[in-house]
């Protein structure tokens, strides 16, 4: 019926004093990959947890799969599937074992509890490994036992926090293929990140920070609707050039990546080049397109910045 | 739901058989408290140090200490020449009692109405003890020890035959006839044990896994409570009822503590009393947040079930208050119930009272973990 995974309108929750979510807005349509990037603390996990009816929201509407949480819960528990940020299967069993508790937990018993299990274990590269015990395992390979675990009920909706938290960059790629494959096959998926090139890869994305959504679109929109501009600067003495921009209200921010300076300049300047040219005297610098991370930047320093971006 | 309860049982007992230090404590603790209590609580005193104060020195009188010493309750380890050195070494703990023959010790046996040839008539003699024992009467066993030998014959120290007084009523000792504290430690002891293995092991169930994060992950799955509270209880069942065969087993062929009872009603109260302790460890389990919390609650819930259960001292002589708290601790209906199975024979049907109780305690302690466990964070 409804085209939406997940609908919230002002999902907001508190606890005590601290507003860990304050607000949120979110429409995620079915079998997309959504994202929510953000640093630490930002509301991601409570947001996800108030989603998977593990909190419940202090005010707001949450509808998932078409269903009204909070009081859905259990109903919705067989169609979702939950990867936590920390290891939560059972590091004294093995990756066999744990993989039946999990089938017996959500029905699966006999030849289909068989045929599944194979088949996730040749499909996250576990097969030799059913042995092993999951503790002594690699963290790339407790991470595709726990995607594994989670999706073994073929879930419609798939949640993953901080899914890659402890991965090397090679394993993160697979990981990534696995979840397009995922999404192809219908399922929904909300990912949480802080890295840029992996919310990079999403089909949507809302950048959260202190709890509140500060922004949402596709990687592209967002960066295309940037309220800055980005130019790189060389020369030399770039330390000190730094801390003389950053100074300046016009500047969103300035970040060193090898010999250039990275300059996030806001669009209340018409030409950035040319008064960026009168700011450091005549320094080699190019407008460059802008990256997933110059969006987060602006985003989230809006508040600790006080500018304001259009 | 069976398949969910089946799940998680398999999943405890597969994590327990890999935990080697509790797999072994399982078979140890019943093993080392049995041979600790078996051996070290004995009530019947034998052997006490006692001192000797003889201001007699006659034959008589040392006819008199070889007499007492012949009873094994004491033994002469110190002799003072003085009631206030007699006082101190008390004091001090030297000696747990001192025996003090006066020096008209002599006339005192002659006058003593164990030694007439017959009765007077008139019974109006002068009728006084030969002797006196100073005793540390702090402890009420070593008292009552002493307080044994007051009228201790005097045949042997007269060397004839004394006209012997006839005990107001008989006491005949059913089920224990030689007296053996063993014999009622053993079945109090499975009591004992079964509380604390039982409690501490269920009492961890819950709050570990919260503990180590797998929580997070079990409450997002469809799994009931109630199929949780139940997988956790099961595969301990199966523990308790390895360490009642120990602990019978090993009473049995070490201190011959007889099982008069049958079988299957021991079994049938055992697995109330597992199941109750079980329960009760859940409950601390959903209320406790960290598991040195839920330790600490176990011994809060151990030493009453020690104290206070009838397992150290009869059930009967505390007062009304201490009796109720002991009649809701679930030990004290299985302390009852051992000990009737073990010693007396008696049947559970004997034993309705104690045994609806248990049941009662489950069920309320499944009911009220069910209630208290949310699968939520906040």
């Amino acid at each position: 019926m409804t085209e939406f995974a997940i609908e919230t309108h002002g999902m907001s929750k508190r606890f005590g004093e601290l507003a860990a979510v304050d607000g949120v807005d979110l429409a995620i349509p079915k079998g997309s990959i959504y994202g929510f990037l953000g640093p630490n603390g930002c509301g991601k996990s409570t947001s996800i947890r108030m989603l998977t009816g593990l909190l419940r929201p202090s005010a707001g509407d949450i509808r998932v799969l078409g269903e009204t949480l909070p009081g859905a819960e259990e109903r919705l528990r067989s169609r979702i599937g939950y990867m936590t940020q920390k290891f939560s299967l059972y590091e004294n069993l093995t990756v066999l074992e744990n993989l039946r508790f999990v089938a017996r937990i959500y029905g699966l018993r006999g030849a289909r509890a068989h045929t599944r299990i194979d088949e996730l274990l040749s499909l996250y590269a576990l097969s030799g490994r059913e042995g092993q015990m999951a503790g002594s395992m690699s963290g790339g390979q407790k991470q595709r036992l726990a995607l594994a675990a989670a999706t073994i009920h073929q879930p419609e909706l798939l949640f993953l926090d901080e899914p890659t938290s402890a991965v090397d960059p090679e394993n993160r790629r697979e990981f990534w293929e696995r979840l397009f494959d995922l999404c192809a096959q219908g399922c929904t998926i909300l990912v949480s990140t802080h890295y840029m090139d992996e919310a990079e890869r999403c089909h949507g994305l809302a950048i959260l920070e202190r709890g509140i959504k500060r922004a949402d679109g596709s990687p592209k929109a967002l960066m295309q609707a940037m309220g800055a501009r980005v130019v790189e600067v060389g020369g030399d003495e770039l330390r000190a050039l730094k801390q003389q921009l950053v100074a300046k209200p016009e500047v969103l921010s300035a970040a060193q990546i090898g010999s250039r300076l990275r300059v996030l300049v806001s669009n209340n300047v018409s030409d950035p080049i040319g008064w960026l040219g009168a700011e450091t005297g005549n320094r080699p610098m190019d407008e460059v397109r802008p990256s997933l991370e110059d969006v987060f930047v602006t985003c989230t320093g809006e508040r600790a910045g006080g500018q304001h971006v259009a | 739901m069976w398949l969910r309860v089946f799940a998680i049982l398999i999943k405890e007992l597969r994590q327990l058989s890999r935990d080697r230090m509790t797999f072994g404590m399982i078979v140890m603790i019943p093993l080392v408290q049995l041979m600790l209590f078996g051996y070290a609580i004995n009530t019947d005193a034998r052997h006490l140090p006692a001192g000797l104060l003889d201001l007699s020195a006659t034959s008589e009188s040392r006819a008199m200490v070889q007499a007492v010493s012949a009873t094994q309750v004491v033994d002469f380890v110190a002799v003072y020449h003085s009631v206030p050195e007699a006082e101190a070494a008390i004091t001090a703990g030297k000696v747990k009692a001192v025996l003090v023959l006066p020096a008209d010790f002599g006339e005192r046996l002659a006058r003593h109405p164990q030694s007439q040839r017959e009765l007077h008539a008139s019974g109006s003699y002068f009728a006084a003890p030969v002797g006196q024992w100073l005793v540390d009467g702090s402890d009420t066993v070593v008292a009552s020890a002493i307080r044994s030998l007051r009228s201790m014959p005097l045949a042997e120290v007269l060397g004839r035959p004394v006209t012997d007084s006839v005990p107001s009523l008989e006491v005949v000792n059913y089920f224990n006839p030689e007296q053996r504290t063993v014999v009622n430690i053993v079945p109090g002891l499975l009591g004992v044990i079964l509380t604390m293995t039982m409690v501490l092991f269920t009492s961890a169930a819950i709050v570990r896994e919260r503990e180590q994060g797998n929580m997070e992950f079990l409450i997002t799955t469809p799994v009931r409570p109630l199929e949780l509270m139940l997988g956790k209880i099961l595969p301990y069942v199966l523990v308790g009822f390895i360490q009642v065969g120990i602990i019978l087993g090993a009473g049995h062929l070490i201190f011959k503590v007889p099982v008069r009872g049958g079988l299957d009603s021991l079994a049938l109260a055992a697995m109330l009393f597992i199941l109750a302790s079980l329960t009760l460890g859940l409950v601390i389990s959903t209320i406790a947040r960290t598991q040195l919390q839920a330790m600490q609650m176990t011994v809060f819930i151990l030493l009453p079930s020690i104290l206070l259960s009838g397992f150290m001292f009869p059930y009967e002589a505390m007062p009304i208050p201490a009796q109720w708290i002991a009649e809701a601790l679930p030990a004290t209906h299985f302390m009852r119930m051992s000990r009737a199975i073990i010693l007396r024979d008696a049947e559970v049907m004997q034993l309705g009272f104690d045994a609806l109780w248990l049941i009662g305690f489950s069920v309320m302690g499944i009911i009220i973990a069910t209630l208290k466990f949310s699968k939520r964070l906040d």
